[in-house]
């Protein structure tokens, strides 16, 4: 019978909570091609999450844990999870598309002479077997892949692409997996994350924000959009490439590597959402997208989109906000 | 003293000089208008304009940066039909030394597995020191040939890299986590790394460079030659647009009108204002 298995992100006893959606993903791709789910959770000592995990409809819950998984590293990870996979022949393995599986999952997937078909949106069942729908060019179009070659198949799970809340409870068997692993073998040494310095600018706070990526072309333009956010009295927010630019600090980013936000309303000028842009803020209530270009992704989750220049729009805009506040 | 102290700065450069590879790939501009091909299955590319990859020239950048501060020399690798010769020599005039261009003109018969044993067969010949090259490319977006690559080779890599800093046959390197988190990691060379647009500013071309460029070494290399056949196994099956998640409400008009009914929303039903 074929086994779909997701492999669980923790940090220092910690759920990654895209685990929870990848884990969603599993149970329906396992119901749809009438097999099984299990999951895997690794690290140090991974007792406790695993425990946790027993209360899910699940086959089985591989605990794989070795002092040297303690710290995140590609070398001791891919080792362990490639042991774990040859012993419990999964057809499919899933991943939440975090950055540590970025880091490691390619490498494991070519063990197997495999493809990680990264970051997917979704997948459908043909003939007993996905085809996974992933992202190209930004977001700009679809493409449904299908992993060919020898099982296993490996795929990671865009944030927001399943519902935690779907995940069907029941009862797992946990077992214990403790991977051959030596010091020699793992090459690069971490330190222990840090953040750069405390935030001064907190965006999740902020009711409205005024975001603006490139479309504000120069960094003499940015006074144009800061106008706006202050008739509004909105926080002003900018996708990474502004950012990357020096244009605005980086504490005002929004996106995977920024401020996840969710405000009561988000106007995104002159950004054309990047699926990077687009995890920090679709969660906000309402979204408003000013673009020159129609076919932009960012008006695939605007409640309210005006198609034109920004230029000519912001001034038009600001112009209006005072008016109706008298 | 004098003698043997500049001695010991020459031994010191030549230790901490890199032969360092940068990986770079040919992509549609930005804001390309895109149409799906006759075959469906990706974007009719013959009446397109392209450029290099964002996060590949932050590589290139980097890449630079290391030579000028430690020695060393600059290849770039590039796998792409004959087009992406400019993209190439924009390369060579920001300063790369040589290049080498995997020539194919159907590429999209290789996967990402595929594509990093061409690569690996044509960087492997070069023995580098280093080896960069973006974190993602902006058209497929798998995230994934540089860490590939590196397995392939059998060399250790970083990714999402936002500092490198050369130490004795070793290197560290800030990795950017998620959510405003960092790491340092070090390694032994040779490595892979995967850099993170933004951790660096970006050079334009001199006209010297330019000049430069157009008698700087391009080897051509073909699949057949690096051994290299097709044998993938992620395949794109259909492009299509993406469906809308959202009934978006387009305001028209011209920009004051369209300002007026946009007001109108967020005061009267969203209520902000």
């Amino acid at each position: 019978m074929s086994c779909v298995l997701v492999v669980m992100e923790q940090r220092g006893g910690a759920w990654n909570r895209m685990s929870w959606e990848t884990l969603a993903a599993a149970q329906q791709l396992a119901s749809q091609i009438g097999g099984t789910a299990s999951a895997a959770v690794i690290g140090g000592d991974v007792a406790a999450l695993a425990n946790e995990l027993s209360s899910k409809k699940l086959e089985r819950v591989y605990a794989v844990s070795h002092p040297l998984l303690a710290n995140y590293t590609a070398d001791g990870f891919t080792a362990a999870l490639e042991q774990l996979i040859r012993k419990a022949n999964p057809s499919y393995v899933l991943f939440p598309h975090t950055y540590q599986v970025r880091d490691f999952a390619p490498k494991l997937a070519t063990r197997f002479n495999q493809v990680l078909i990264s970051d997917a949106i979704g997948f459908r069942v043909e003939s007993g077997a996905p085809i996974f729908v992933r992202q190209l060019f930004q977001g700009k179009l679809n493409a449904d892949v299908k992993s060919g070659g020898a099982e296993p198949h490996f795929a990671s799970i865009q944030a927001g692409a399943f519902r935690a809340d779907q995940i069907e409870n029941g009862s797992a068997q946990v077992e214990n997996f403790a991977p051959t692993l030596s010091a020699d073998a793992i090459r690069a040494k971490p330190d222990e994350p840090f953040r750069e310095s405390a935030r001064a600018v907190d965006l999740t706070a902020a009711e409205i924000i005024v975001s603006v990526g490139r479309g504000i072309k120069e960094k003499e333009n940015i006074p144009i959009v800061e106008e706006l956010a202050k008739a509004l009295g909105a926080e002003l927010a900018a996708s990474r490439p502004i950012c990357d630019s020096g244009w605005l600090p980086m504490e005002r980013q929004v996106g995977s590597s920024g401020q996840t936000v969710s405000p009561k309303v988000y106007m995104a000028v002159g950004i054309s959402g990047a699926i990077q842009h687009l995890v920090g803020m679709k969660g906000a209530k309402t979204i408003v997208a000013i673009n020159k270009d129609a076919n932009a992704p960012i008006f695939e989750v605007a409640d309210y989109g005006i198609v034109g220049d920004l230029f000519e729009v912001v001034p038009a805009l600001v112009e209006e906000v005072k008016k109706a506040k008298g | 003293m004098a003698a043997s102290s500049s001695k010991d700065l020459l031994t010191e450069r030549w230790l901490l000089s890199m032969k360092i590879i940068v990986s770079i790939k040919q992509v549609p501009v930005r804001d390309s208008q895109l149409r799906i091909d006759a075959s469906g299955r990706w974007i009719q590319d013959n009446d397109l304009s392209f450029e290099i990859n964002e996060p590949d020239a932050y590589a290139l950048e980097e890449a630079l940066q290391l030579k000028e501060r430690h020695g060393g020399e600059v290849v770039a690798l590039c796998a792409g039909p004959a087009r992406a010769s400019q993209t190439i020599r924009e390369a060579l005039a920001k300063g790369a030394d040589r290049a080498i261009h995997i020539e194919e003109e159907n590429l999209n018969s290789f996967d990402t597995l595929g594509i990093a044993k061409l690569l690996a067969a044509a960087a492997k010949a070069e023995q580098p020191d280093l080896i960069l090259t973006g974190l993602q490319s902006d058209d497929l977006g798998y995230g994934q040939t540089g860490v590939v690559l590196a397995e392939v080779l059998g060399l250790p890599h970083g990714t999402i890299i936002m500092a490198v800093e050369k130490l004795n046959g070793s290197i560290r390197v800030k990795r950017e986590l998620e959510d405003g988190w960092f790491q340092n990691v070090e390694m032994p060379l040779p490595a892979v790394l995967t850099i993170q647009s933004g951790i660096n500013k970006l050079r334009y071309a001199t006209l010297m460079g330019i000049k430069k460029a157009k008698t700087k070494e391009i080897k051509r290399q073909t699949a057949a030659e690096l051994g290299v056949t097709a044998t993938p196994t992620a395949v794109i099956e259909k492009v299509y647009l993406p469906q809308r998640t959202k009934q978006t409400q387009i305001l028209d008009g011209n920009a004051k009108e369209a300002a007026a009914k946009l007001v109108e929303k967020l005061k009267f039903e969203v209520r902000v204002i």
